[in-house]
């Protein structure tokens, strides 16, 4: 298993010491979605990959694997969404401005920006799925003549947990992409669609042989975003995914984010399809 | 160095006084000696003063699920393998990562100091060897993923090692089959083969060792010991040492496993095997390739105190693949397929080497005597039936 | 006739028609109306008689329920291409939900009764038309039970 792409440098000596930050700001999202922008202590900046991720460390709390949310071509500014679903997540979506928090990072394989040029790109998130693509968006953007169309598909639960509204709405009022969003179900008023995801596909605006797939959310969720991609004529070598595995190191130490003969930490995230196809399929590997 | 190409060379002969002024020299070059000693009934890798602390005299009874001791001869090294292996050294059981203490900015991680004197391994088998190797590729500075692990960098480079030659095969090894001994190869600064109370017709009975030679600082080592070159007998005495051990093994993995179980993922055998294991993880922790580990975060009760530290981890474990919601190996038939297929089978894929060395740990310390010789065969023999 | 051809035209445009051969379009093509309604129109109702179904070609629809006291849900909505209405293929041809237009909705209203009689008449017919729109019910159960997985739902917090 090799990295699909470059990896930004990697602090040396120790890979588990963790570098400290502080909280500049603190954006709530949703009722349990917030977004940190962090500066580090030593004012360094902080170069990383669309799809990478860090180690965020929470003083005495522990440790947890989080994606960098932020623009890639902004690196003196880290930034995560962090849903607080366990006892670290939550202690990190309490943190105020001021605060310090360990990171260690970047880690993973990236987004495959370089291998986009030249194709459509068609962004497919669920959920909080959308924090870890939204720099891959800001990528496509930076670079916006080198892509063919753009087609951001994006399902959320309710209308209420819509993630990155505004930026959603700003991507639909731009002039070169499309950008589309469903919610599961409807609490209130929403003229909006309502349905899953991946009933957004058939809206096309993409040129199937030769469109790339990014996508992102739960794992059933992308298990049928997969399906559908592909009856829709792109083959599973042109689509990406985002896995999710239990992490205590991040550096192929610890053995906890095997998946198969990957490390979900250094051969992933990102994976190209066919690559885990297989394994993605086997009942609790 | 190749000891085939002129078998005289690096190789010399010693007695027990020259194996208790090796241990000594050891320990006045600033080695903490570390070697086996029998305690509570099976052998344990501890500090070690002189040849006394070795369990003279005594050899392992080993099975599927069966360990004991039992008195045999004069070896001062006739065992073979306990439940311990040198990783419990070289990637300790419990370390501490770091400490982090809470100032008015914020907080601050206070680093590990430097390590501790460094180690003098007295009595690692070929077996043992090939596991620091193979552990070399997951932590060293050439590891896979890109990342080394400093402290084991530092602990593996530092350590002496004198290896000993199996003089028997307990009930359990099969190194031949995984292409791992018995011979100690490469990786020693010493390498001893026993030969004890050894006397043919006419020759008096003797206790010595055939010291072969594997790095300057070995023969830095045993230079300044009482010695004498070894004859061709002592050689010829060595190897049939080597040669006997070789022919006695009592099991075998089956060839070509590697490829075997990257297509028995389905297999009904995970389910047989699952109704037998206990998910213990007492195979995870004598192995010695075994690397998987866990971090815990403490503070003391004042909250202005934390320290991280390191400790070993099972994939046995229920919570080993949590994430929230759940675990996604639930079943034992699915942690247990992952470990065996980890170690037989994509351990190839992430290092470039099978991650089982063929010493059989797993075999004797399972409480019901799982066996995976035996599951690989069973695999390989009921392939394609329904 | 140059509206009949239109019309045709207009069928094959939709995914749903696409691999018809032209026999067979042939025999849909007379029972079918262009139909547009405006924003807030709806198009069929609870309870009413399966006469008729839409092939939408522009704008959005939402399935909708009258759910008291929890008022007006809207479990679903459609876009271009997509069909709606499946109770006129099973007795008693009733509809079971509501269809609101959020936008204005152009379409292509399809005669149900003339349909199912023709599907009786001619079993190749009926053969053909059945198996597409299983495949269109298929997509409609698999994503109404990705609904109710609700997928994006907070999990309770762990101590993990």
């Amino acid at each position: 298993m090799s990295h699909q792409g470059k990896i930004a440098a990697v602090p040396a000596g120790d890979p588990m010491l963790p570098r400290l930050f502080r909280v500049e700001t603190l954006r709530r999202e949703l009722s349990d979605t917030v977004t940190l922008t962090l500066k580090a202590e030593d004012g360094g900046a902080f170069p990383f990959l669309p799809g990478q991720f860090n180690m965020l460390y929470g003083f005495g709390v522990g440790e947890v694997p989080i994606s960098i949310s932020g623009d890639p071509a902004a690196p003196d500014v880290l930034c995560h969404t962090i849903r607080a679903v366990g006892k670290v997540s939550s202690a990190l979506a309490a943190l105020k401005p001021g605060d310090s928090v360990g990171v260690r990072g970047p880690f993973g394989a990236p987004w495959p920006i370089q291998e986009c040029y030249g194709s459509d790109v068609l962004i497919l998130g669920g959920g909080v799925g959308l924090a870890p693509l939204r720099p891959a968006i800001h990528a496509v953007f930076a670079e916006r003549e080198k892509f063919g169309n753009l087609v951001i598909l994006y399902g959320a639960r309710t209308p209420e947990d819509i993630l990155f509204f505004k930026e959603l709405k700003a991507w639909r009022s731009r002039f070169d992409v499309t950008c589309q969003v469903t919610v599961d179900r409807v609490t209130g008023a929403w003229n909006g669609r309502v349905g899953v995801v991946t009933q957004l596909i058939k809206g096309g605006g993409f040129d199937r042989p030769h469109t790339r797939a990014l996508v992102c959310g739960p794992e059933v969720m992308m298990r049928f975003a997969i399906q559908a991609l592909n009856e829709h004529g792109i083959s599973d070598d042109r689509i990406y995914l985002s896995v999710e595995r239990n992490m205590k190191c991040a550096v192929g130490f610890c053995g906890h984010c095997q998946f198969g003969a990957a490390f979900v930490c250094k051969d992933g995230p990102v994976f190209r399809f066919d690559r885990i196809r297989d394994a993605f399929r086997t009942r609790e590997l | 160095m190749s000891s085939r190409d002129d078998p005289s060379q690096n190789k010399a002969v010693i007695d027990r006084d020259g194996l208790n002024g090796l241990i000594a020299a050891l320990g006045r070059a600033g080695y903490r000696v570390i070697g086996p000693r029998a305690v509570d009934g099976a052998v344990v890798y501890e500090p070690v003063e002189d040849i006394g602390d070795l369990p003279a005299g005594w050899i392992d009874d080993q099975r599927g699920g069966g360990y004991r001791l039992v008195k045999s001869g004069e070896a001062l090294l006739g065992v073979t393998l306990g439940p311990q292996s040198w990783k419990r050294y070289l990637f300790p059981p419990d370390q501490r990562l770091w400490q982090a203490r809470r100032d008015e900015g914020g907080f601050t991680i206070i680093p590990e100091a430097a390590p501790a004197e460094p180690f003098a391994f007295l009595g690692v088998r070929a077996c043992e060897l090939k596991a620091m190797a193979i552990q070399d590729r997951v932590f060293g500075t050439d590891a896979a993923g890109g990342f080394a692990d400093p402290g084991y960098v530092a602990r593996r480079a530092s350590a002496f090692i004198v290896a000993v030659n199996c003089g028997r095969a307990a009930g359990t090894c099969f190194c031949v089959s995984m292409d791992a001994g018995p011979r100690a190869e490469a990786g020693f600064d010493l390498a001893l083969t026993e030969l004890a109370g050894q006397g043919r017709d006419g020759e008096e009975k003797r206790h010595e060792f055939v010291v072969e030679t594997g790095s300057e600082r070995g023969a830095a080592i045993l230079a300044g010991l009482p010695q004498r070159a070894a004859s061709v007998q002592d050689l010829a005495a060595a190897e049939a040492v080597i040669s006997s051990t070789t022919a006695a093994m009592g099991r075998e993995m089956v060839p070509g496993v590697e490829a075997l179980l990257k297509r028995s993922l389905e297999h009904r055998r995970w389910d047989e095997v699952a109704a037998r294991c206990l998910g213990c993880a007492n195979c995870t922790m004598v192995c010695p390739t075994c690397f998987c580990s866990t971090v815990e975060d403490v503070t003391d009760l004042s909250g202005s105190q934390a320290e991280r530290r390191r400790k070993w981890d099972s994939c046995f474990t229920l919570d080993f693949t949590y994430i929230h919601g759940g675990s996604i190996r639930r079943e034992t038939r699915s942690r247990y397929r992952q470990w065996m297929t980890h170690k037989l089978s994509t351990w190839h894929e992430q290092f470039g080497v099978s991650g089982c060395t063929g010493c059989g740990r797993c075999i004797t310390w399972c409480p019901v005597g799982i066996d995976i010789t035996e599951e690989a065969r069973a695999i390989r023999d009921s392939e394609g039936t329904p | 006739m140059a509206e009949t051809e239109g019309l045709k035209l207009l069928l094959k445009e939709a995914a749903f028609f696409q691999d018809f051969d032209d026999a067979t379009l042939n025999l849909i093509v007379p029972h079918v109306t262009a139909r547009t309604f405006d924003a807030g129109q709806y198009i069929l109702h609870d309870g009413d008689p399966a006469d008729c179904f839409y092939l939408l070609r522009h704008g959005t629809v939402a399935i909708e329920l009258a759910a008291p006291p929890r008022g007006r849900l809207v479990l679903q909505t459609l876009t271009e291409g997509d069909l709606l209405g499946w109770s006129w293929l099973v007795p008693p041809y009733r509809w079971s939900f509501d269809a609101r237009a959020v936008s204005l909705v152009r379409c292509l209203a399809l005669d149900a009764r003339r349909l199912r009689t023709l599907s009786e008449q001619n079993h190749d017919f009926g053969y053909a038309l059945l198996q597409r729109y299983v495949r269109v019910m298929a997509a409609r159960l698999t994503a109404a039970r990705l609904q109710m997985l609700d997928l994006y739902a907070p999990m309770p917090v762990s101590n993990f």
